[in-house]
Protein backbone atom coordinates (compact mmCIF):
# COMPACT_ATOMS: atom_id res chain seq x y z
CA UNK A 1 0.00 0.00 0.00
CA UNK A 2 1.32 3.42 -0.87
CA UNK A 3 0.14 6.93 -1.62
CA UNK A 4 0.37 8.25 -5.17
CA UNK A 5 3.43 10.39 -5.70
CA UNK A 6 2.82 14.12 -5.78
CA UNK A 7 2.96 15.22 -9.41
CA UNK A 8 5.74 17.67 -10.14
CA UNK A 9 4.57 21.06 -11.32
CA UNK A 10 1.21 20.90 -9.55
CA UNK A 11 2.03 22.36 -6.15
CA UNK A 12 3.82 25.70 -5.87
CA UNK A 13 7.61 25.45 -6.21
CA UNK A 14 9.55 26.28 -3.04
CA UNK A 15 11.05 29.33 -4.74
CA UNK A 16 8.58 31.84 -6.20
CA UNK A 17 10.41 35.21 -6.28
CA UNK A 18 7.28 37.37 -6.62
CA UNK A 19 6.49 36.08 -3.11
CA UNK A 20 9.61 37.64 -1.63
CA UNK A 21 9.77 35.71 1.63
CA UNK A 22 10.18 32.48 -0.33
CA UNK A 23 13.58 33.61 -1.61
CA UNK A 24 15.46 32.90 1.64
CA UNK A 25 13.10 30.19 2.88
CA UNK A 26 13.19 27.84 -0.09
CA UNK A 27 15.53 24.84 -0.01
CA UNK A 28 18.01 24.94 -2.90
CA UNK A 29 18.42 21.17 -3.16
CA UNK A 30 15.65 19.12 -4.70
CA UNK A 31 13.85 16.99 -2.10
CA UNK A 32 15.25 13.48 -1.72
CA UNK A 33 12.75 10.85 -2.82
CA UNK A 34 12.23 8.22 -0.15
CA UNK A 35 10.05 5.13 0.16
CA UNK A 36 6.86 5.30 2.22
CA UNK A 37 7.30 3.47 5.51
CA UNK A 38 5.00 3.14 8.54
CA UNK A 39 6.28 6.58 9.59
CA UNK A 40 4.59 8.15 6.57
CA UNK A 41 1.68 5.70 6.18
CA UNK A 42 0.34 6.31 9.68
CA UNK A 43 -0.88 9.56 11.16
CA UNK A 44 -2.44 10.93 14.31
CA UNK A 45 -6.16 10.42 14.80
CA UNK A 46 -8.40 12.96 16.51
CA UNK A 47 -11.57 11.58 18.01
CA UNK A 48 -14.89 13.37 18.06
CA UNK A 49 -14.37 13.91 21.80
CA UNK A 50 -11.80 16.61 21.07
CA UNK A 51 -14.38 19.11 19.92
CA UNK A 52 -16.48 21.62 21.78
CA UNK A 53 -19.93 22.50 20.40
CA UNK A 54 -18.78 25.88 19.03
CA UNK A 55 -15.41 24.80 17.68
CA UNK A 56 -16.68 25.06 14.09
CA UNK A 57 -18.66 28.28 14.64
CA UNK A 58 -16.31 31.26 14.32
CA UNK A 59 -19.25 33.66 14.64
CA UNK A 60 -19.83 32.56 18.23
CA UNK A 61 -16.78 30.72 19.54
CA UNK A 62 -14.78 33.70 20.84
CA UNK A 63 -16.87 36.58 22.15
CA UNK A 64 -20.07 37.04 24.10
CA UNK A 65 -21.75 38.57 21.04
CA UNK A 66 -21.82 37.45 17.43
CA UNK A 67 -18.88 38.47 15.25
CA UNK A 68 -19.43 41.33 12.81
CA UNK A 69 -19.48 40.71 9.08
CA UNK A 70 -21.28 38.82 6.33
CA UNK A 71 -22.45 35.54 7.82
CA UNK A 72 -21.49 32.52 5.77
CA UNK A 73 -21.39 28.75 5.90
CA UNK A 74 -18.32 27.03 4.44
CA UNK A 75 -18.97 23.39 3.78
CA UNK A 76 -17.79 20.56 1.58
CA UNK A 77 -16.29 17.15 1.38
CA UNK A 78 -12.81 15.81 1.96
CA UNK A 79 -11.98 13.08 -0.53
CA UNK A 80 -8.89 11.39 -1.89
CA UNK A 81 -7.64 11.42 -5.46
CA UNK A 82 -9.83 8.42 -6.25
CA UNK A 83 -12.90 10.27 -5.01
CA UNK A 84 -13.23 8.20 -1.86
CA UNK A 85 -14.41 10.16 1.18
CA UNK A 86 -11.90 10.75 3.94
CA UNK A 87 -13.79 10.34 7.22
CA UNK A 88 -12.43 11.72 10.50
CA UNK A 89 -10.17 14.19 8.76
CA UNK A 90 -9.27 17.04 11.10
CA UNK A 91 -9.77 20.50 9.58
CA UNK A 92 -8.41 23.58 11.31
CA UNK A 93 -9.09 27.01 9.84
CA UNK A 94 -7.97 30.56 10.55
CA UNK A 95 -8.78 33.87 8.94
CA UNK A 96 -8.88 37.64 9.19
CA UNK A 97 -12.02 39.37 10.40
CA UNK A 98 -14.44 41.29 8.18
CA UNK A 99 -12.04 44.28 8.12
CA UNK A 100 -9.16 42.13 6.93
CA UNK A 101 -7.48 42.20 10.33
CA UNK A 102 -6.03 39.19 12.14
CA UNK A 103 -6.04 38.83 15.91
CA UNK A 104 -2.28 38.53 16.30
CA UNK A 105 0.48 40.42 18.14
CA UNK A 106 2.48 40.85 14.93
CA UNK A 107 -0.45 42.14 12.86
CA UNK A 108 -0.09 45.80 11.89
CA UNK A 109 -3.00 46.57 9.58
CA UNK A 110 -5.24 49.51 10.49
CA UNK A 111 -8.43 47.49 9.95
CA UNK A 112 -10.51 47.42 13.12
CA UNK A 113 -10.34 44.54 15.58
CA UNK A 114 -13.66 42.86 16.23
CA UNK A 115 -13.83 42.11 19.96
CA UNK A 116 -16.06 39.14 19.22
CA UNK A 117 -13.94 37.47 16.58
CA UNK A 118 -11.02 35.19 17.41
CA UNK A 119 -10.46 33.79 13.95
CA UNK A 120 -9.94 30.06 14.54
CA UNK A 121 -12.14 27.03 14.13
CA UNK A 122 -11.85 23.29 13.76
CA UNK A 123 -13.98 20.29 12.94
CA UNK A 124 -13.78 16.68 11.83
CA UNK A 125 -15.34 15.06 8.78
CA UNK A 126 -18.21 12.62 9.09
CA UNK A 127 -18.41 9.12 7.59
CA UNK A 128 -18.98 10.61 4.11
CA UNK A 129 -16.09 13.05 4.45
CA UNK A 130 -18.38 16.05 4.94
CA UNK A 131 -17.63 19.09 7.08
CA UNK A 132 -19.15 22.47 7.83
CA UNK A 133 -18.08 25.76 9.40
CA UNK A 134 -20.02 28.88 10.25
CA UNK A 135 -18.02 32.07 10.02
CA UNK A 136 -17.97 35.59 8.64
CA UNK A 137 -16.58 36.40 5.22
CA UNK A 138 -13.05 37.74 5.79
CA UNK A 139 -11.93 41.04 4.32
CA UNK A 140 -9.11 41.58 1.85
CA UNK A 141 -6.01 43.29 3.25
CA UNK A 142 -2.70 44.80 2.14
CA UNK A 143 0.56 43.06 3.02
CA UNK A 144 4.22 43.98 2.87
CA UNK A 145 5.57 42.35 -0.29
CA UNK A 146 5.42 44.58 -3.33
CA UNK A 147 4.58 48.28 -2.81
CA UNK A 148 0.83 47.68 -3.12
CA UNK A 149 0.05 43.99 -2.78
CA UNK A 150 -3.30 42.89 -1.41
CA UNK A 151 -4.43 39.43 -0.42
CA UNK A 152 -7.77 38.35 -1.80
CA UNK A 153 -10.24 37.30 0.89
CA UNK A 154 -9.24 33.83 2.00
CA UNK A 155 -9.54 31.23 4.74
CA UNK A 156 -6.52 29.11 5.71
CA UNK A 157 -7.11 25.36 5.98
CA UNK A 158 -4.91 22.78 7.73
CA UNK A 159 -5.90 19.18 7.00
CA UNK A 160 -4.93 15.84 8.50
CA UNK A 161 -5.99 12.76 6.55
CA UNK A 162 -5.28 9.20 7.59
CA UNK A 163 -1.55 9.32 7.00
CA UNK A 164 1.15 11.87 7.67
CA UNK A 165 1.94 11.60 3.93
CA UNK A 166 -1.40 13.36 3.29
CA UNK A 167 -0.67 16.34 5.54
CA UNK A 168 -1.62 19.57 3.80
CA UNK A 169 -2.06 23.27 4.45
CA UNK A 170 -3.77 25.44 1.87
CA UNK A 171 -6.05 28.47 1.44
CA UNK A 172 -9.62 28.82 0.24
CA UNK A 173 -10.68 31.74 -1.97
CA UNK A 174 -14.10 33.07 -2.94
CA UNK A 175 -15.75 32.70 -6.33
CA UNK A 176 -15.78 35.83 -8.43
CA UNK A 177 -13.01 37.69 -6.60
CA UNK A 178 -10.86 39.47 -9.22
CA UNK A 179 -8.05 39.89 -6.68
CA UNK A 180 -7.28 36.17 -6.82
CA UNK A 181 -5.55 36.59 -10.15
CA UNK A 182 -3.26 39.40 -8.97
CA UNK A 183 -1.95 37.78 -5.81
CA UNK A 184 1.74 36.75 -5.65
CA UNK A 185 0.88 33.91 -3.25
CA UNK A 186 -1.86 32.51 -5.47
CA UNK A 187 0.44 32.86 -8.48
CA UNK A 188 2.95 30.55 -6.81
CA UNK A 189 0.59 27.80 -8.03
CA UNK A 190 1.71 26.91 -11.56
CA UNK A 191 -1.62 26.13 -13.24
CA UNK A 192 -4.95 27.88 -13.43
CA UNK A 193 -6.62 24.49 -12.95
CA UNK A 194 -4.94 24.03 -9.58
CA UNK A 195 -5.94 27.55 -8.49
CA UNK A 196 -9.55 26.91 -9.54
CA UNK A 197 -9.56 23.97 -7.15
CA UNK A 198 -9.02 26.37 -4.24
CA UNK A 199 -11.96 28.65 -5.09
CA UNK A 200 -15.10 28.01 -3.08
CA UNK A 201 -18.34 28.21 -5.05
CA UNK A 202 -21.35 30.16 -3.89
CA UNK A 203 -24.12 27.59 -3.45
CA UNK A 204 -27.55 29.26 -3.34
CA UNK A 205 -29.21 25.90 -2.68
CA UNK A 206 -27.36 25.57 0.61
CA UNK A 207 -28.21 29.07 1.83
CA UNK A 208 -29.58 29.31 5.34
CA UNK A 209 -32.65 31.51 4.75
CA UNK A 210 -32.55 34.83 6.62
CA UNK A 211 -29.20 33.79 8.14
CA UNK A 212 -26.15 33.00 6.00
CA UNK A 213 -24.95 32.46 2.45
CA UNK A 214 -23.17 29.19 1.74
CA UNK A 215 -19.89 28.45 -0.05
CA UNK A 216 -18.89 24.96 -1.06
CA UNK A 217 -15.21 23.99 -0.82
CA UNK A 218 -14.20 20.40 -1.53
CA UNK A 219 -10.72 19.27 -0.58
CA UNK A 220 -8.76 16.47 -2.20
CA UNK A 221 -5.96 14.66 -0.36
CA UNK A 222 -3.47 12.21 -1.79
CA UNK A 223 -4.98 8.85 -2.75
CA UNK A 224 -3.43 5.44 -2.42
CA UNK A 225 -3.04 2.26 -4.35
CA UNK A 226 -2.95 -1.32 -3.22
CA UNK A 227 -5.53 -1.21 -0.46
CA UNK A 228 -7.53 -4.12 -1.90
CA UNK A 229 -4.48 -6.36 -1.72
CA UNK A 230 -3.67 -5.56 1.86
CA UNK A 231 -6.81 -6.92 3.45
CA UNK A 232 -7.34 -3.60 5.23
CA UNK A 233 -10.10 -1.01 4.75
CA UNK B 1 -6.81 8.87 -10.09
CA UNK B 2 -9.93 10.88 -10.87
CA UNK B 3 -9.16 14.03 -8.93
CA UNK B 4 -6.10 16.19 -8.34
CA UNK B 5 -4.81 16.89 -4.86
CA UNK B 6 -5.76 20.34 -3.58
CA UNK B 7 -2.78 22.60 -4.23
CA UNK B 8 -0.74 23.71 -1.25
CA UNK B 9 -0.52 27.33 -0.13
CA UNK B 10 1.74 28.88 2.48
CA UNK B 11 0.58 28.73 6.09
CA UNK B 12 1.43 32.44 6.25
CA UNK B 13 2.54 34.50 9.24
CA UNK B 14 -0.56 33.82 11.32
CA UNK B 15 -0.61 30.02 11.34
CA UNK B 16 -0.65 30.22 15.14
CA UNK B 17 -4.18 31.61 15.14
CA UNK B 18 -5.50 28.40 13.67
CA UNK B 19 -3.09 25.82 15.00
CA UNK B 20 -1.85 27.10 18.37
CA UNK B 21 -4.42 29.74 19.37
CA UNK B 22 -3.69 29.55 23.09
CA UNK B 23 -0.01 30.18 22.35
CA UNK B 24 -0.84 33.41 20.52
CA UNK B 25 -3.27 34.76 23.08
CA UNK B 26 -6.56 33.52 21.68
CA UNK B 27 -7.72 31.81 24.83
CA UNK B 28 -11.01 30.22 25.66
CA UNK B 29 -11.78 28.70 22.28
CA UNK B 30 -9.98 25.37 22.75
CA UNK B 31 -9.03 23.90 26.12
CA UNK B 32 -5.46 23.40 24.99
CA UNK B 33 -3.46 23.62 21.80
CA UNK B 34 -3.40 20.48 19.69
CA UNK B 35 -0.17 18.54 20.06
CA UNK B 36 0.93 20.39 23.19
CA UNK B 37 1.21 17.18 25.25
CA UNK B 38 2.66 14.04 23.73
CA UNK B 39 3.00 12.16 27.01
CA UNK B 40 -0.45 11.80 28.56
CA UNK B 41 0.26 9.34 31.36
CA UNK B 42 2.76 6.74 32.40
CA UNK B 43 4.30 6.26 28.96
CA UNK B 44 6.99 3.64 28.57
CA UNK B 45 10.43 4.69 27.46
CA UNK B 46 13.13 7.26 28.06
CA UNK B 47 11.99 10.87 28.39
CA UNK B 48 13.85 13.14 26.04
CA UNK B 49 13.66 16.73 24.87
CA UNK B 50 14.21 17.95 21.34
CA UNK B 51 14.81 21.64 20.87
CA UNK B 52 15.82 23.66 17.87
CA UNK B 53 15.17 26.49 15.48
CA UNK B 54 14.39 26.77 11.80
CA UNK B 55 17.01 28.97 10.11
CA UNK B 56 16.64 30.83 6.82
CA UNK B 57 19.19 31.40 4.07
CA UNK B 58 20.46 34.59 5.73
CA UNK B 59 21.21 32.73 8.97
CA UNK B 60 18.22 34.13 10.82
CA UNK B 61 15.90 32.00 12.96
CA UNK B 62 12.30 31.94 11.76
CA UNK B 63 10.06 33.40 14.45
CA UNK B 64 6.81 32.53 12.73
CA UNK B 65 7.25 28.85 11.92
CA UNK B 66 5.10 25.97 13.08
CA UNK B 67 6.82 22.64 13.58
CA UNK B 68 5.06 19.29 13.87
CA UNK B 69 6.57 15.95 14.77
CA UNK B 70 5.24 12.42 14.40
CA UNK B 71 7.00 9.46 15.91
CA UNK B 72 6.66 5.91 17.13
CA UNK B 73 6.42 4.95 20.79
CA UNK B 74 9.21 3.19 22.68
CA UNK B 75 8.23 -0.11 21.08
CA UNK B 76 8.30 1.29 17.54
CA UNK B 77 4.51 1.47 17.16
CA UNK B 78 2.44 4.42 15.99
CA UNK B 79 -0.66 5.62 17.82
CA UNK B 80 -2.69 5.55 14.60
CA UNK B 81 -5.67 3.63 13.22
CA UNK B 82 -3.38 2.92 10.26
CA UNK B 83 -0.87 1.08 12.46
CA UNK B 84 -1.22 -2.59 11.47
CA UNK B 85 1.51 -4.09 13.67
CA UNK B 86 -0.04 -3.78 17.11
CA UNK B 87 -1.43 -1.42 19.72
CA UNK B 88 0.73 1.56 20.60
CA UNK B 89 1.33 2.85 24.13
CA UNK B 90 -1.99 4.41 25.25
CA UNK B 91 -0.12 7.11 27.17
CA UNK B 92 1.81 8.48 24.22
CA UNK B 93 0.24 10.33 21.27
CA UNK B 94 3.27 10.40 18.97
CA UNK B 95 2.14 13.80 17.64
CA UNK B 96 3.62 17.11 18.73
CA UNK B 97 3.15 20.64 17.50
CA UNK B 98 4.97 23.83 18.47
CA UNK B 99 5.15 27.44 17.44
CA UNK B 100 8.59 28.99 17.59
CA UNK B 101 9.22 31.49 20.40
CA UNK B 102 8.26 35.01 19.26
CA UNK B 103 11.74 36.37 20.12
CA UNK B 104 14.16 33.50 19.52
CA UNK B 105 12.22 31.19 17.23
CA UNK B 106 13.13 28.23 19.44
CA UNK B 107 10.76 25.31 20.08
CA UNK B 108 11.03 22.39 22.48
CA UNK B 109 9.29 19.01 22.39
CA UNK B 110 9.05 16.85 25.50
CA UNK B 111 8.74 13.34 24.21
CA UNK B 112 10.17 9.84 24.51
CA UNK B 113 12.88 8.08 22.58
CA UNK B 114 11.19 6.26 19.68
CA UNK B 115 11.77 2.60 19.01
CA UNK B 116 12.85 1.36 15.60
CA UNK B 117 10.28 0.96 12.82
CA UNK B 118 10.58 -1.37 9.81
CA UNK B 119 11.12 0.12 6.38
CA UNK B 120 11.12 -1.21 2.83
CA UNK B 121 11.23 -5.00 2.62
CA UNK B 122 11.00 -5.26 6.39
CA UNK B 123 14.50 -3.87 6.88
CA UNK B 124 14.70 -2.04 10.19
CA UNK B 125 15.10 1.72 10.08
CA UNK B 126 17.16 3.57 12.62
CA UNK B 127 14.99 5.30 15.24
CA UNK B 128 13.81 8.65 13.92
CA UNK B 129 11.32 11.44 14.39
CA UNK B 130 9.40 12.83 11.38
CA UNK B 131 9.33 16.63 11.16
CA UNK B 132 6.97 18.82 9.14
CA UNK B 133 7.66 22.56 8.92
CA UNK B 134 5.41 25.32 7.66
CA UNK B 135 5.79 29.10 7.78
CA UNK B 136 5.36 32.29 5.85
CA UNK B 137 7.43 31.91 2.67
CA UNK B 138 7.21 28.09 2.66
CA UNK B 139 4.87 27.15 -0.15
CA UNK B 140 4.61 23.42 0.57
CA UNK B 141 5.19 21.95 4.03
CA UNK B 142 8.75 20.64 4.41
CA UNK B 143 9.16 17.01 5.43
CA UNK B 144 12.34 15.85 7.11
CA UNK B 145 13.55 13.41 9.75
CA UNK B 146 15.68 13.62 12.86
CA UNK B 147 17.99 10.74 13.80
CA UNK B 148 19.91 10.20 17.03
CA UNK B 149 23.68 10.70 17.32
CA UNK B 150 24.20 7.50 19.39
CA UNK B 151 22.73 5.21 16.75
CA UNK B 152 24.44 3.29 13.98
CA UNK B 153 22.92 4.83 10.85
CA UNK B 154 25.05 2.93 8.35
CA UNK B 155 22.40 0.32 7.49
CA UNK B 156 19.34 2.56 7.51
CA UNK B 157 17.33 1.84 4.32
CA UNK B 158 16.21 5.46 3.88
CA UNK B 159 19.55 7.11 4.57
CA UNK B 160 21.30 4.64 2.30
CA UNK B 161 19.47 6.21 -0.66
CA UNK B 162 21.02 9.61 -0.15
CA UNK B 163 23.55 10.40 -2.83
CA UNK B 164 25.33 13.25 -1.06
CA UNK B 165 26.63 11.31 1.93
CA UNK B 166 28.04 14.41 3.60
CA UNK B 167 24.52 15.81 3.91
CA UNK B 168 23.31 12.99 6.19
CA UNK B 169 24.83 14.86 9.13
CA UNK B 170 22.09 17.49 8.66
CA UNK B 171 19.55 14.90 9.87
CA UNK B 172 21.39 13.94 13.05
CA UNK B 173 20.56 15.73 16.30
CA UNK B 174 23.27 16.99 18.63
CA UNK B 175 23.36 15.68 22.19
CA UNK B 176 23.24 18.48 24.77
CA UNK B 177 23.22 16.32 27.89
CA UNK B 178 21.38 13.24 29.10
CA UNK B 179 18.24 12.88 27.01
CA UNK B 180 18.53 16.41 25.63
CA UNK B 181 18.90 16.93 21.90
CA UNK B 182 19.18 19.89 19.57
CA UNK B 183 17.96 19.69 16.00
CA UNK B 184 18.31 22.91 14.00
CA UNK B 185 16.72 22.91 10.56
CA UNK B 186 18.47 24.95 7.89
CA UNK B 187 16.44 25.93 4.84
CA UNK B 188 19.45 26.96 2.76
CA UNK B 189 23.23 27.28 2.92
CA UNK B 190 26.15 24.85 3.13
CA UNK B 191 24.43 22.85 5.87
CA UNK B 192 20.97 22.85 4.25
CA UNK B 193 18.87 20.16 5.89
CA UNK B 194 17.80 17.26 3.73
CA UNK B 195 14.10 17.41 2.93
CA UNK B 196 12.19 14.45 1.60
CA UNK B 197 9.35 13.69 -0.74
CA UNK B 198 7.66 10.34 -0.52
Amino acid sequence: MSYYARASGWHPPALHPPYKTSVKRSPSFAPVTMPQTPSELTGPAFGHGLFGPLDNDLIRNFGAEAAIGPRIVVFGRVQDEDGRPVPEALLEIWQANASGRYRHAKEGYIGAIDPNFGGCGRTITDAEGRYEFRTIQPGAYPWPNGPNDWRPAHIHFSIFGRAFAQRLITQMYFEGDPMIWRCPIVSSIPSREAVEGLIARWDPEATLPMDARAFRFDITLRGRRGTMFEGRP
Amino acid sequence: MRFRESASQTAGPYVHIGCTPNFCGIGGVYTEDLGSRMITGDAKGERITIRGTVIDGAGMALRDAMVEIWQADAAGLYASPEEARGAADPHFTGFGRRAGDYETGEWVFETIRPGPVPGPGGRMQAPHVTFWIVARGINLGLHTRMYFPEDDLSADPVLSRIEHRSRIATLVAKAEGQGAYRFDIRLQGPEETIFFEC
